[in-house]
């Protein structure tokens, strides 16, 4: 198996508008708003305590805008095959538990599309047992279930997965306590300073209370921006249910100036 | 149309079975192995005690193309194979020194960590980095990796505590 690096980067994006123009200051790829992300040092996630960076930050001069910053790896259309997009077959035959489907768009703050951007997703299965070394918890393994995917998003910046609803997992961090039902995703969008990784909720989950990764998001609007909602009109008859779960990244916002669907 | 925002949707850890997804090895390979012009760049991610993170996921992603990823092995190491880039200026026309961004994921984080690798044989460009220079002198040598192409890199992250990594907000 040799290194094939065309298989993850076809090429280069950078995102260059002119200084002075109407277009949008793609410098500045504005953080979000306070309370958005949770903080690096929170002591209710035990695991922080001795990663967390002691020190601050420093913030990159947006006058100075570096265009590695603003580009990012673009991975081509060969790279990513539909199959990826299905979790729920196996090598036995297909998957235990609830299928669904999970699609959303992916965005930026200012509404954009981004298509062709990376998605990537890993899970526990139904009996939220993780297909992992790490994984020791009497949790159910089911052959047919690895619990990682993969897609683009296509032209109207949009992703869809096929999988089985994830079951909730139990950890250390404080007593009794369990991971609600999540699904990992890892998005890349148009540029280095988007990068983004997260996990997706669901609306009807009764561990939320005692959850600190959710908790440690301060806005409880941005909070509610993780917990996937139900759509019936996502569900297929004798299929699979589905739910809707859109990403938002960093961008700047639109100005009255700005044509509907440029970049 | 007025101006609007979308609300962003929030970061959270990339937990402790990253591996499921981010760490398929020929992902270290932003170019061949042992190619002409390749160059290792590899170094130890440690914690506040100094002990080894080995459920961390390192990216590196350079303005010519390349990009490269490796999750952390027991020990806490990882290695990417890729090609040194060029220096390019900023948006304002500042020149800069030649370097990786860098993206550190691991359980107990609770969002990507931003750092920089730069070149410890390009010591007249580094001198001159805009970025470089905004960082307090005893910090600097944090975010350069010494080596040459021949023999590859060493960069280190100490997510935290004694000679912690300088670590940046986008």
């Amino acid at each position: 198996m040799g290194a094939d690096p065309s298989r993850y980067v076809e090429s280069t994006v950078v995102v260059t508008l002119g200084k002075g123009s109407a277009a949008p200051d793609w410098d500045s790829f504005r953080p979000p708003p306070d309370g958005t992300h949770p903080p690096f040092d929170f002591p209710g996630y035990g695991s922080t305590r001795l990663r967390h960076p002691n020190g601050e930050p420093i913030r990159l001069d947006p006058g100075k805008a570096d265009p590695t910053d603003l580009s990012g790896p673009v991975f081509g259309h060969g790279s990513v095959r539909d199959a990826e997009a299905d979790l729920t077959i196996g090598a036995g035959g297909e998957a235990i538990g609830q299928r669904i489907i999970v699609t959303g768009h992916l965005l930026d703050a200012g509404g954009r599309p981004i298509p062709s951007s990376l998605v990537e997703i890993w899970q526990a299965n139904a009996s939220g047992r993780y297909r992992h070394q790490s994984d020791r918890w009497p949790g159910a393994l089911d052959p047919n279930f690895i619990g990682a995917g993969r897609a683009l998003t296509d032209a109207e910046s949009s992703y869809r997965f096929v999988t089985v609803r994830p079951g909730a997992y139990p950890w250390g961090n404080h007593r009794n306590a369990w991971r609600p039902a999540h699904i990992h995703f890892s998005v890349f969008g148009r540029a280095f300073a988007q990068r983004l990784v997260t996990q997706m909720y669901f609306p009807d989950d009764p561990l939320f209370f005692q959850d600190p990764m959710l908790n440690a998001i301060a806005d409880p609007v941005a909070r509610g921006r993780l917990v996937a909602a139900y759509d019936h009109d996502v569900t297929e008859p004798e299929w699979a249910l589905g739910y809707r779960f859109d990403i938002v990244l960093r961008g700047p916002a639109r100005t009255p100036f700005e044509e509907p669907h440029d970049g | 149309m007025a101006e609007r925002a979308l609300g962003h949707t929030p970061s959270q850890t990339v937990g402790p079975f990253l591996h499921l997804a981010l760490a398929d090895p020929a992902a270290r390979f932003a170019v061949p192995a042992g190619s002409a012009g390749a160059v290792v760049v590899c170094g130890r991610v440690t914690d506040g005690d100094g002990a080894p993170v080995p459920d961390a996921v390192i990216e590196t992603w350079q303005i010519d193309g390349m990009f490269a990823r490796c999750p952390t092995d027991a020990e806490g190491k990882y290695e990417v194979h890729t090609a040194k880039p060029p220096g390019v200026p900023t948006r304002d026309g500042t020149p800069q020194a030649p370097h990786l961004a860098v993206s550190v994921f691991a359980r107990g984080l609770f969002d990507r960590l931003v750092t920089r690798c730069y070149f410890g044989d390009e010591a007249e460009a580094n001198a001159a980095d805009p970025t470089l220079a905004t960082v307090d002198a005893d910090r600097r040598s944090t975010l350069v990796a010494d080596g040459t192409p021949e023999r590859g890199y060493r960069f280190d992250i100490r997510l935290q505590g004694a000679n912690e990594s300088v670590f940046f907000t986008l």
